[in-house]
């Protein structure tokens, strides 16, 4: 496997980088960097554009969230919780969504996340418009307590790298291959004696249980969970992320994530604050238009061609 | 008050008229999608942010050049299919030969953007349209009092339904326009310009939304994302009924406006949320949709 080394490479500096930057920082690009994998499995591998992913990351916070509140338990449990309930809704969303394809599929995963966006917005136990407030970090095991923002980081280090060799696992196994082979060509995997639709809806459940494990994980580090992370931008925003990034590339995703979350935090500081949508829609156009492959796709190319 | 078996036929009839006058949106609008559809294979994600340019014109034409409601009516429209026509020609053409999804996620790039350019210049708060004076007024009828403007909603939209689906299944036009959604290598080899009928057929789409903007203006506050709330349900709509007819489109447009409006009605907590509903029992039970052809 030639990407090792470089997957050693980006863990020595995601373990030395607190020290110069923010970690919370980190930690909000490590989340999005997972959210934008999982999406990028279901696209990127298996060629299912959804358009509701948003639903799984709001679903994860708002379930880690209530719990940590409510319950007492300890940020794993209640992470796991979340995580599980992402799946739960996954394995709904995704009986459905497969049934139609290409952009059907698209228009039915939107309009699946927004009628739990309404049922979020009019739930008492999500706050509403104001979101849910103030969650408790908790203590890992009951041993470590996450308040302190680098442990913090570190702790979202970790589910990173676990969610990141999911999906990595995942696509080089036997069951990515066959992933791959639907997104090629659908018929010749029928063909195949392939259970086409059962292959994506496993592979929609695998997604959004990951998705739900960044919005978890995403709550505890910001100690809120909000219908931000329900509304169908934030479904444009990761599939923006994945296409800049690269569409079907392990690290792309990351990349993405990476560029685009560094992109909101300084412009949401400074003038251009207000041309945040508007540049994000620029940016989807011009990657659209001639940009496809994104920036690790471009790479790829690059050293092909080169090396 | 007249009731019938406990039921307020006041309020129910006032809410089913709401709900038809939904429908006459949401059957304008899922009628331009279909038609983009059937020729570009692609669903248009910018057609709310065209229908919002619609409503957004009317008001600057009526506050900057004394464009009244009836010149807007027309003009209006206009104005969105050349815009529409530029995008087609220039952004979506260039990328036609790809996948399908990446004209899809251009168009949802082009809706961003012009959601977030009507923001930043005038804020997210909803402004009004004064309805013009001609329509002001309404009739009493047996059970309800009908605005003459919401009247004069239903009419056009049902008109200009009616005209399209006569268009396309009875004109020459019609003819070229369906005939290249079935084969457009084969018509182009009969000496059609394929590639204009695709730009127009575009144009022409989007004028709808544009259209459904202007009407839409006097009665929903104007706002910028006016066009993103509707394009949702709407997308439920075409699934719903499927895109492969335009009848098929038109009626699922209205029906879901009334099954909005008598849940107003009987269950209004979920008056936001029932189309949504219906779609997924469509989906568990006829996952083409209701005029669907195959999956």
């Amino acid at each position: 496997m030639q990407s090792r080394p470089l997957m050693i490479l980006l863990l020595g500096v995601a373990l030395v980088a607190p020290m110069f930057i923010y970690p919370v920082f980190l930690a909000k690009i490590l989340c999005f960097a997972l959210f934008a994998s999982a999406f990028n499995l279901l696209l990127g591998f298996a060629g299912l554009l959804s358009f509701g992913h948003a639903v799984f990351l709001g679903t994860g916070g708002y379930v880690t969230g209530w719990l940590m509140i409510n319950s007492g338990l300890t940020p794993e449990i209640a992470i796991i919780a979340g995580t599980l309930s992402g799946g739960l809704l996954g394995a709904v969303f995704g009986k459905l969504a497969v049934k139609r394809e290409g952009i059907y599929f698209a228009m039915v995963t939107l309009a699946l996340a927004q009628l739990v966006f309404f049922l979020y917005l009019q739930a008492p136990f999500t706050g509403g418009e104001d979101g849910m407030q103030g969650v408790p970090r908790g203590q890992v095991f009951g041993l470590i307590d996450l308040s302190d923002n680098q442990t913090m980081y570190y702790f979202v280090l970790a589910i990173f790298v676990a969610g990141f060799w999911m999906i990595h696992r995942t696509v080089h196994s036997p069951f990515g291959q066959v992933m791959k082979a639907i997104r090629e060509n659908e018929s010749r995997a029928t063909s195949l004696g392939y259970d086409v639709n059962q292959y994506k809806w496993i592979a929609f459940i695998i997604s959004a249980a990951l998705s739900a494990l960044a919005g978890a994980t995403k709550t505890l580090v910001f100690e809120l969970a909000s219908l931000t992370d329900v509304h169908w931008h934030m479904s444009g925003e990761v599939i923006l992320m994945t296409l800049v990034g690269g569409v079907g590339t392990i690290f792309g995703p990351l990349v993405g994530a990476g560029v685009i979350v560094s992109m909101q935090n300084y412009l949401s500081g400074g003038e251009l604050g207000n041309y945040l949508h508007i540049i994000m829609g620029a940016v989807f156009i011009i990657c659209v238009l001639s940009f496809r492959s994104g920036i690790v796709g471009q790479l790829q190319k690059f050293r092909r061609n080169n090396f | 008050m007249a009731t019938f078996l406990g039921i307020n036929l006041f309020a129910l009839f006032g809410q089913l008229l709401v709900g038809l006058i939904n429908g006459s949106f949401y059957a304008l609008l899922s009628l331009g999608l279909a038609i983009i559809f059937g020729l570009l294979k692609i669903i248009n994600f910018a057609q709310g942010a065209m229908y919002m340019l619609g409503a957004f014109l009317a008001l600057l034409g009526l506050k900057y050049l004394g464009l009244n409601y009836w010149a807007a009516l027309i003009i209006v429209p206009l104005a969105v299919s050349v815009f529409g026509v530029l995008i087609q020609r220039f952004l979506i053409r260039p990328i036609a030969n790809e996948d399908h999804l990446y004209s899809l996620l251009l168009t949802f790039g082009l809706a961003l953007m012009m959601q977030g350019i009507f923001t930043h210049l005038f804020g997210s708060s909803g402004q009004s349209y004064a309805t013009p004076d001609a329509l002001k007024g309404g009739m009493r009828l047996p059970f309800m009092y009908l605005p003459n403007y919401r009247a004069w909603i239903i009419v056009v939209s049902i008109l200009v339904c009616f005209s399209t689906w006569w268009m396309i299944e009875k004109t020459k036009l019609g003819v070229y326009l369906r005939a290249g959604t079935e084969n457009p290598q084969l018509l182009q080899a009969f000496g059609i310009n394929v590639p204009l009928i695709v730009t127009l057929t575009f144009g022409f789409g989007v004028a709808l939304a544009g259209l459904a903007g202007v009407m839409a203006a006097p009665i929903y506050s104007v706002s910028p994302d006016m066009g993103s709330n509707i394009l949702i349900i709407v997308f439920a709509i075409v699934v719903i009924g499927g895109m492969g007819s335009i009848g098929g489109a038109i009626l699922t447009g209205l029906g879901m406006g009334l099954v909005e409006g008598l849940t107003k009605y009987f269950y209004p907590e979920a008056s936001a949320t029932i189309i949504f509903l219906v779609m997924v029992i469509v989906l568990m039970l006829k996952p083409a949709g209701l005029f669907g052809k195959t999956a």
